[in-house]
This record gives C-alpha cells, sequence and structure tokens, in this order.
C-alpha cells in the first residue's frame, strides 16, 4: 500500500521533472480553477462564461503562435500588434468599397476582404522576414521598428479615427456559432494551431527552425537556407497575426490603429510561460496553448471582482512573467549543474 | 587632407550630420520658420527630456541590453515624489524632489538589475515584465490621478529662463528652461564616466563580449547591476524634470516614448548588439527624432504622418548600421584568411 503510494509520487515527479513548463502549466489552472469554484462558483462555471472565453482568447492567441514560431528560431515578433490592426483595417475598408449601394455585400465579399486582411498578413510579415534575415537586423529592434511603421500606416489610412458601420454580414459569420454552440473565433484558432503544429513535428520545416534556433552559424554550415527560413517563419507570424486582426475586427465590428495595444507585452508573456526558450530552439505548440487558457481564464476570473481594479492588471501580467523567467533560470541551471 | 576625408566619410556622425543639416534646410525653404531663434530655442528645450533618457538608453545598449522600461520607471518614481510632496504640502526648493527622484530610480533600477545582473535574464523580456509591474504599481496600488498643482519649488525651477528668445518678426518668445544645464551637465558627466573611468570601459567590453570581458578580469555583474541603478537614477530625473516644465504631473503621458528614444540611439550608429557607439552620434540621432516630431507641422505634414517617418527612420537607420556591422565583419574575415595564405 505504502509502496504504491510513494510509486504515483515518483511517477508524478518524473513528469513533473521530464515537461517542467506544461506541468506548472497545469498545476496553474487548476489552481485558477478551483480559486474560482471556491470563490465564485455560480458565475464563473457556467456554459456562457466559457463561451465568452474562447471566443475572446483567439485574438491574442493567434498573435501569440506567430510570436511562437518566431522565438523558436532565436528572433521574436514585436509588430504581431500593428499587423493585425493594418490587417483590420484594410479589411474593413475592403468590405466598406464592396458594400452594394443597396447596402447589401455581395456572397464573395466577405471571401474577398478576409483574403485581402491575410495577404496583407504575408507581405507584412515577409518584410519583418528580408529586414531580419537579409539586411541582419536583430529581430528586436526590426520588428519594432516595423510595429512604428505599420501602424504609422494604419494612422494614416483611418486619419487616426476608427473606422466602424461596417456590413454585418461580416461580424455575423466570424463572430457566429457554428451548430450554435462552437464560436467560429475558435475554430480559426484550432485550424491554425493544427496548421503550425503539423509544420512542426511532421514535416521538414519543424526540425530545420528548431535547428536554426539552437544554432544559426551550424544550421547554415550543414547545408540549410537559412534566410528562406527565416523569411517563412515570419511571414507565418505575419499571416497568424492578420487572422487575430480579422477577429478582432469581427469582435469589436470596428478597427482602429491603436486596438490591441497591450497585447504585445501579453504575447510575449503567453510564450516565455508557455516554455518557449526566448534564446531560440526550443517550445511546443501544447505549452502556449495551455499558457493562453492559464491566462485567459485568470483574466476573465478577475473580472468577476469588481474591487480588482482593470489597473491592477498590467501588474499582475508584469508579475508572472518575471516570476516564470525566475523559475525557468532555476530549473534550467539545476538540469545545467546535473 | 586624403586620409581625414576618407575617415571622415567612413564615420556614422558624418552622415547623420548630413541629414540632420538637409533636413534643417528643406524645412527652412518650406516654412522660412526654421533658423528663428524661438524655434531653435525651443527645440533645445524639446530636447532636454529626450537628451537624458537618451544617455541612459545609450549606456544599456552600448552593454549589449535593451531597456524598454525607462518610461514605467521614471514614471512611478516622479508620480511617488510629487504625490508625497503634495501631500506633505512641501514649500521648499529643488533639491530635495532632486534628491528624492534620484533615490526612487536607484531602487526601481535595482530592481531592474536583480533580474537582469544577478539572474543573468534577457534585459528585453525582463524589462517589458518589469515596465508592466511599474505601470500596475502606479495606476493600480497608488490609483494614480492627475496632480495639477505641483509644488512651487518645482513649478519654479521648470518655469526659470537660462534666457530668452525673440522672434522679431512673429513677436513670439520662447525660454531655455534652466533644465537645458542639467543636459550638458549629464552629457559632460557621462562622457568622461564612459570615456576614463574603468566602470564606463567595463560597459564596452561587456557589450563587446560578455565572456570576454568577464575573462579579463571585469566584474560583469557588479558592472551590470550599477548600471541599471544609475539608469534608474538618469530617467527619473528626466521625468521630474518633464514634471517641472510642465508644470503638473501627468502620470501616463510618458509612456511609450521608449521606442521613440531607442530609435535615435540606434539612428546614431550605436551598435545594438552592444559594444560599439559614440554618444556624440546617440545625441544626433535624438537631435534627429526630436526634430522630425516637431517639425512635421512646419513642413506642412499632418501630424499623423509621425508614426510613419519614425517606423521608416527607425528601419532604415538601423538597416544601414546592421549592413556596416555585416560588411565589418566580411572585411575581417578577409583580411584574416589573406593574412593566411600570404
Amino acid at each position: 500500500m505504502n509502496e504504491n503510494k510513494v510509486s504515483i509520487r515518483k511517477k508524478l515527479y518524473n513528469f513533473y521533472e521530464k515537461d517542467v513548463y506544461t506541468s506548472r502549466l497545469i498545476i496553474m489552472l487548476l489552481a485558477v480553477l478551483i480559486s474560482m469554484l471556491i470563490l465564485r462558483p455560480g458565475k464563473f462555471f457556467t456554459f456562457v462564461n466559457f463561451q465568452t472565453m474562447v471566443a475572446q482568447f483567439p485574438e491574442f492567441g493567434l498573435m501569440s503562435l506567430g510570436i511562437m514560431m518566431c522565438m523558436i528560431t532565436g528572433g521574436i515578433d514585436l509588430s504581431v500588434v500593428g499587423i493585425a490592426n493594418l490587417a483590420s483595417i484594410s479589411s474593413a475598408i475592403m468590405l466598406k468599397a464592396m458594400v452594394a449601394a443597396d447596402g447589401s455585400l455581395a456572397w464573395y465579399g466577405i471571401l474577398v476582404s478576409i483574403l485581402c486582411g491575410i495577404v496583407i498578413g504575408l507581405l507584412a510579415g515577409v518584410l519583418n522576414g528580408i529586414l531580419v534575415a537579409k539586411i541582419h537586423i536583430p529581430p528586436i529592434l526590426a520588428t519594432l521598428g516595423s510595429y512604428e511603421l505599420f501602424s504609422g500606416i494604419a494612422i494614416v489610412l483611418t486619419k487616426g479615427k476608427a473606422i466602424s458601420g461596417l456590413p454585418m454580414e461580416y461580424s455575423s459569420v466570424i463572430s457566429g456559432k457554428l451548430f450554435g454552440i462552437i464560436p467560429v473565433q475558435l475554430i480559426i484558432f484550432v485550424i491554425m494551431a493544427a496548421v503550425l503544429s503539423f509544420l512542426l513535428t511532421r514535416t521538414t520545416f519543424g526540425p530545420r527552425i528548431y535547428m536554426l534556433g539552437t544554432n544559426m552559424k551550424a544550421a547554415e554550415f550543414s547545408g540549410l537556407n537559412t534566410s528562406g527560413l527565416l523569411i517563412k517563419t515570419y511571414a507565418l507570424s505575419g499571416i497568424c497575426a492578420a487572422l487575430g486582426g480579422l477577429v478582432m475586427l469581427a469582435n469589436y465590428n470596428s478597427a482602429r490603429a491603436d486596438y490591441g495595444a497591450v497585447y504585445t507585452l501579453q504575447c510575449v508573456l503567453i510564450v516565455v510561460l508557455g516554455g518557449v526558450n526566448p534564446d531560440g530552439g526550443k517550445g511546443r505548440i501544447s505549452g502556449v496553448v495551455f499558457s493562453i487558457l492559464v491566462l485567459q481564464m485568470l483574466s476573465s476570473g478577475l473580472n468577476m471582482f469588481p474591487q480588482i481594479s482593470n489597473f491592477y492588471k498590467p501588474l499582475i501580467w508584469g508579475g508572472v512573467l518575471l516570476l516564470a523567467m525566475t523559475l525557468n533560470y532555476f530549473s534550467e541551471n539545476r538540469g545545467r549543474s546535473k | 587632407m586624403e586620409k581625414k576625408m576618407k575617415k571622415l566619410l567612413s564615420k556614422h556622425e558624418f552622415y547623420i550630420s548630413l541629414v540632420i543639416v538637409l533636413l534643417c534646410a528643406m524645412i527652412e525653404i518650406r516654412s522660412g520658420q526654421f533658423f528663428t531663434p524661438n524655434n531653435l530655442v525651443d527645440l533645445g528645450s524639446a530636447l532636454i527630456v529626450p537628451g537624458l533618457f537618451a544617455i541612459g538608453a545609450f549606456m544599456v545598449i552600448v552593454s549589449g541590453g535593451i531597456d524598454v522600461s525607462f518610461p514605467a520607471l521614471a514614471s512611478l518614481s516622479v508620480y511617488t515624489t510629487t504625490r508625497i510632496l503634495t501631500d506633505i504640502d512641501y514649500k521648499g526648493g529643488i533639491l530635495l524632489p532632486i534628491v528624492m527622484v534620484l533615490a526612487f530610480g536607484a531602487l526601481l533600477g535595482a530592481f531592474n538589475g536583480f533580474f537582469i545582473a544577478k539572474l543573468k535574464l534577457p534585459t528585453m523580456i525582463i524589462t517589458l515584465g518589469t515596465s508592466s509591474v511599474f505601470k500596475g504599481i502606479m495606476q493600480g496600488v497608488l490609483n494614480s490621478t492627475q496632480i495639477p498643482n505641483i509644488p512651487e519649488g518645482m513649478k519654479k525651477f521648470g518655469n526659470d529662463a537660462l534666457f530668452v528668445a525673440l522672434n522679431k518678426e512673429s513677436g513670439l518668445t520662447s525660454k531655455m528652461p534652466i533644465a537645458f544645464l542639467i543636459l550638458i551637465v549629464a552629457i559632460g558627466l557621462a562622457y568622461f564616466v564612459l570615456r576614463y573611468t574603468m566602470f564606463g570601459r567595463a560597459l564596452f567590453a561587456i557589450g563587446g563580449n560578455e565572456s570576454s570581458a568577464y575573462r579579463a578580469g571585469f566584474n560583469v555583474e557588479r558592472t551590470k547591476f550599477i548600471l541599471y541603478v544609475v539608469v534608474g537614477a538618469v530617467s527619473s530625473l528626466a521625468g521630474l524634470i518633464r514634471v517641472c516644465m510642465m508644470g503638473q504631473c501627468h502620470p501616463t503621458n510618458m509612456l511609450g516614448m521608449e521606442m521613440m528614444i531607442i530609435a535615435g540611439v540606434v539612428l546614431g550608429g550605436v551598435a545594438i548588439t552592444g559594444g560599439d557607439g559614440t554618444l556624440t552620434g546617440c545625441m544626433l540621432g535624438t537631435i534627429l527624432i526630436v526634430m522630425v516630431q516637431n517639425s512635421l507641422i512646419l513642413l506642412g505634414i499632418p501630424t499623423y504622418w509621425q508614426g510613419f517617418f519614425l517606423g521608416t527612420l527607425i528601419i532604415v537607420g538601423t538597416g544601414i548600421s546592421a549592413m556596416q556591422v555585416l560588411r565589418n565583419s566580411k572585411r575581417l574575415v578577409r583580411k584574416k584568411s589573406e593574412e593566411e595564405s600570404s
């Protein structure tokens, strides 16, 4: 009996040791769920609340996936919010332009404007990739600069105002629900996560970018087309960000150059918390998805306490980020000394 | 003479000065308002705060890191100082506020330094986190609001003029605040420290190659820690000057300046990877950014183009310096292989 207990504990410990990041996230997830169960059972554990949550997180979840891809190569993409806004603004302009005189939208209108957003995201990502791979600007600076540039263009396009009065068809498609239950935003997120997961684990692209992130020089000398790979990675990140922007457009039913400005930090936090190493070469989709879920639950949970003002959120995000980094530091150093 | 020319042409500062001169000429031709005494004095006084921030950002970048937390750090320490002094109805001069803000800044800088120097975590991500924490403390815990009436002593310091410039044609006057002296003193000090002290040389060595610096006997951990304490203090001082000059404390109004400052430093030819760069270049870059911000209106360009121009400037500026680094390293490799073959 006693022996059995020990072995379970040992098994759990082994599991924890094997994948520290994911286990830590599962513990955090459970902690949030349990504390909500004690403090706000009637409000938190409702079907509607969960439906709202899964409709909310794809906005920044998609952007986090993009940042994750770049971080695996040892870079970072800080321009995701800029790309998202630029994509949503150009789609919004497209949508408005295609409304017929009688106020109706042709069936292909939604498709064309979504495509337009994705193409903008792709182009923006390719620009980032060229800046990083061909001109060799450090990714942090290249994408910070292009963030200014993309949101600058977005401001010029809108003259700093919000674009609203969009045809209702668009947002009713994207923020609609499949079979009346599953929010379409969630489906977009799941598809993108599945595509990236497929790319990372089932194609040669995955191992190549992991290798790129582990050692750029070694990857180059072993004959990998490093700049091509980098450009592809940043382009993928651009597409993810653009999809995030399209979801934002549907959720707010308007577009503006400064929406989602807090998402940059939040996405970096999610990715680092999800066990992706900022130096590159490490990280998995599952970790990032878990950390997205944890943050969304934490955030929705906090909203149920009116006495905690929204201004505390940056403190909590920053605190969690610092804590996660410190924990990573200690767990990595312990591994090294062994 | 030819050698001198060649040396000049290879310098980054030369090109950035050229750009500044061209921009000046363009604005002067378009508006005829650039070389008026009051516009120049306005530019000078607009340079004080970004200039001080840039000194801090410059030192961090030279040491191989990127600090994005300084506006949040400065906002928090200035807000705390102003709040305390307003609450106790402080009547004295500017000395106590300066001492207080330096102390708070150093404390918050030490917080940054702990994570970056002691735990050796990446600067950029840590400062993203700490800037969020500082913001949260200011807006959440301290429940910050605008302070419309700052203590008399601070207001007086912000309003006192070194000299007043008068535009004879339009009759407009502009004041050069006394705080400009602080900028000049700070530049002088930074120049001296970076050039003639062990601490300054250590920053360049660490930025060039951290493990080499360690092997050469520099105390990397202590140097970095002191660096972030100093940067915290300098940035907070800049924040205090800004509050004094505005005559009121607006807690969130400095946030978001970090990108512009870093852009200025990098435009001045400071290597983003660390270890290389001059204070002169850093200041020239900052002047260029301040000019773009202040003079777009004189050129007749609507202000909403600002982000676009800033982004383009950052990309072009960092692109040029990155390509230079690449070319130099290639040249080095070629030289080496030539030496080996000969």
